[in-house]
């Protein structure tokens, strides 16, 4: 039990949160995806036991939404925004230049692990297009120059 | 005038000692000195409506919870998943405490026992700042135990949700937080009834926005509110601008300033002094308006839930959508059909297969395959979607079919078999 031994104080401090123990279940699968960079079978079977559920209803939750991956990705997942509103402002050629710079299909990962890609529905950041989330966390005002610049950053950042 | 967007004019206002002392939490207080039907009469004196969309008067859907219930709570909507919506999160991150002052005052007006902020998962950086937001609230005694020295305390607690545009949709958010699928729920009961609202109790749930608003409500008076915008839209809103403008961003205005003065005067009108062709005014989900060119009358409409109705399209979020000449708006109608084909929640027969259905004879159009009958099969199919499901979703996505094909019929004629099929033609130049 990895993630009740080394998160207690957390899983404490969610279960304090709410009058029954199944809201903890999309934190938990958060924190299980956290921990394992996937929500894994083991994650699904521990965040069942942590939260009193079968595992089928958690894994029922885990494929409901599209933040939970229920396979491994690339160390940085790259979801870039192609709804409307981005697309307006040049987004679909921005997602079709990066898969070309990366060499992968949408939803592919660089064979050396480090990218995921794949296209997402609107994300809160229509003025700011085209842009994309690299594991949840905003990059926005994009184009390819400055998105390259990104990419060599985030490279060397994983091989240190 | 900014009452939302403060946080524009003063730098830092997310600090807590900022926000203080700019007469951050007087309102909460106020309220603490009162008895909590009088706010209620207050926030329902000021006209204030719900600004998730539907425009639902803020202090009657108080007034509903029945105060003999000894459970109550607030749940703050944060999903903000709309296409073309990016307001609350401006809010959140710019000007948190308002958010948080304004959901303890609703949570005081129905004497809830905690407000749960439920934000879209991919609010995650958000999120987690809001909460070191709340916890120094909480250390300064505004928020969780004897708040402002009243006696009475109510906890704050987020809940990030994962990724599902349903959640926005106020019992799929409930099922959410619950920790079961977020689908939406048979009504009756509601929300505001016992057996209806969050763990079965009678439960409020208003957009960011709406609760923002509150505090400065209940500082400067029901009046003073009731002064700025029109007289069935008091108040001020944020328009989301985006698309082929100039300028794309929030413009915190009063309801009631034209289309026009929005987008050319605040937006810096049409990008590259091209002509106007179509507006989504309410994002993905509300009817498209047609455009034509610059001089159009109709973007003398005013944005209020009452002209905005007149134009055959809703105010909504205001999330506006500009479209310029260049787009051809079956890709338009194409593009927000796979949104709601995505975002289905799978639950009701007529949105889940509709939705499919819809994208499958939508990309059959945009590959010039079609027969001229498609788009007749389009709009029957669009049109059985309608009044049919559990929640708005079924109805939204049946608008951008339903309004584009009405709307714009040469873009879709375009396409079929036999006309001029010019290649499928995309939204932006591209750049």
């Amino acid at each position: 039990m990895a993630l009740t031994e080394k998160y207690a104080a957390q899983i404490e401090n969610t279960f304090s949160k709410y009058p029954d123990k199944r809201s903890a279940v999309m934190p938990m699968l958060h924190l299980a995806q956290q921990e394992y960079g996937w929500v894994s079978p083991e994650g699904i079977q521990e965040v069942a036991e942590i939260c009193d559920m079968d595992p089928t209803q958690v894994k029922s939750i885990a494929g409901f939404y599209t933040m939970y991956s229920e396979s491994p990705k690339g160390k940085y997942w790259l979801q870039v925004c192609t709804d409307l509103a981005c697309a307006l402002r040049g987004a679909d050629k921005f997602y079709e230049d990066l898969k070309t710079e990366l060499n992968v299909d949408d939803g592919g990962t660089t064979e050396d692990g480090v990218f995921t890609v794949e296209h997402v529905m609107c994300l809160a950041a229509c003025d700011k297009a085209p842009m994309l989330q690299c594991n949840f966390h905003f990059m926005e005002n994009l184009n390819m120059e400055k998105m390259r610049q990104k990419l060599d950053e985030l490279r060397s950042e994983s091989e240190s | 005038m900014n009452i939302l967007l403060r946080g524009r004019d003063i730098a830092d206002l997310h600090k807590l000692d900022v926000y203080v002392k700019n007469g951050g939490y007087e309102g909460l207080k106020k309220a603490l000195s009162m008895k909590p039907s009088e706010v209620i009469d207050i926030v329902k004196a000021s006209g204030l409506r719900g600004r998730g969309g539907a425009g639902f008067p803020t202090g009657m859907k108080w007034s509903f919870i029945p105060q003999s219930e000894p459970v109550k709570y607030v749940t703050v909507n944060c999903d903000e998943s709309e296409t073309g919506t990016f307001k609350d999160r401006e809010i959140i991150e710019t000007n948190p405490h308002q958010l948080i002052e304004g959901a303890l005052i609703c949570a005081y007006a129905i004497q809830a026992k905690a407000v749960y902020i439920y934000l879209r998962g991919e609010f995650w950086d958000q999120g987690h700042a809001l909460d070191s937001y709340i916890e120094e609230a909480r250390q300064a005694g505004y928020a969780f135990d004897n708040i402002a020295g009243s006696g009475w305390s109510c906890p704050v607690y987020t809940h990030l949700g994962a990724g599902a545009y349903i959640c926005g949709e106020e019992t799929a958010l409930l099922n959410s937080l619950e920790g079961t699928l977020g689908q939406p729920r048979v009504r009756p009961p509601f929300p505001a009834n016992k057996g209806g609202g969050l763990y079965g109790e009678p439960t409020v749930i208003n957009n960011v926005e709406t609760l923002t608003n509150v505090p400065w409500i209940m500082t400067n008076g029901a009046d003073a509110f009731k002064a700025i915008g029109t007289e069935q839209s008091a108040g001020t809103k944020i328009f989301c601008v985006s698309g082929m403008v100039e300028k794309p961003g929030n413009f915190e205005l009063p309801m009631g300033i034209t289309m026009r003065e929005l987008i050319y005067t605040h937006a810096g009108g049409i990008k590259d002094g091209k002509q106007i062709k179509g507006i989504l005014p309410s994002g993905g989900s509300g009817p498209i308006i047609r455009v034509n060119g610059n001089d159009d009358p109709v973007l003398d409409t005013k944005l209020s839930y009452e002209d905005m109705a007149k134009t055959g399209s809703i105010l909504g979020s205001a999330s506006v959508i500009v479209m310029d000449e260049s787009v051809d708006m079956t890709w338009v109608a194409s593009k927000v059909t796979k949104f709601f084909k995505h975002e289905s929640c799978g639950k009701c027969t007529p949105c889940r297969e509709g939705t499919y259905w819809l994208d499958k004879v939508v990309d059959r159009i945009m590959a010039n395959e079609a027969q001229a009958s498609d788009i007749d099969l389009i709009t029957n199919i669009a049109k059985n979607m309608q009044g049919v499901t559990l929640c708005a979703l079924g109805d939204f996505a049946a608008n951008p079919i339903i309004h584009t094909a009405k709307n714009f019929p040469e873009d879709f004629k375009k396409h079929i078999v036999g006309q001029s099929a010019a290649p499928a033609q995309r939204g932006a130049a591209g750049d």
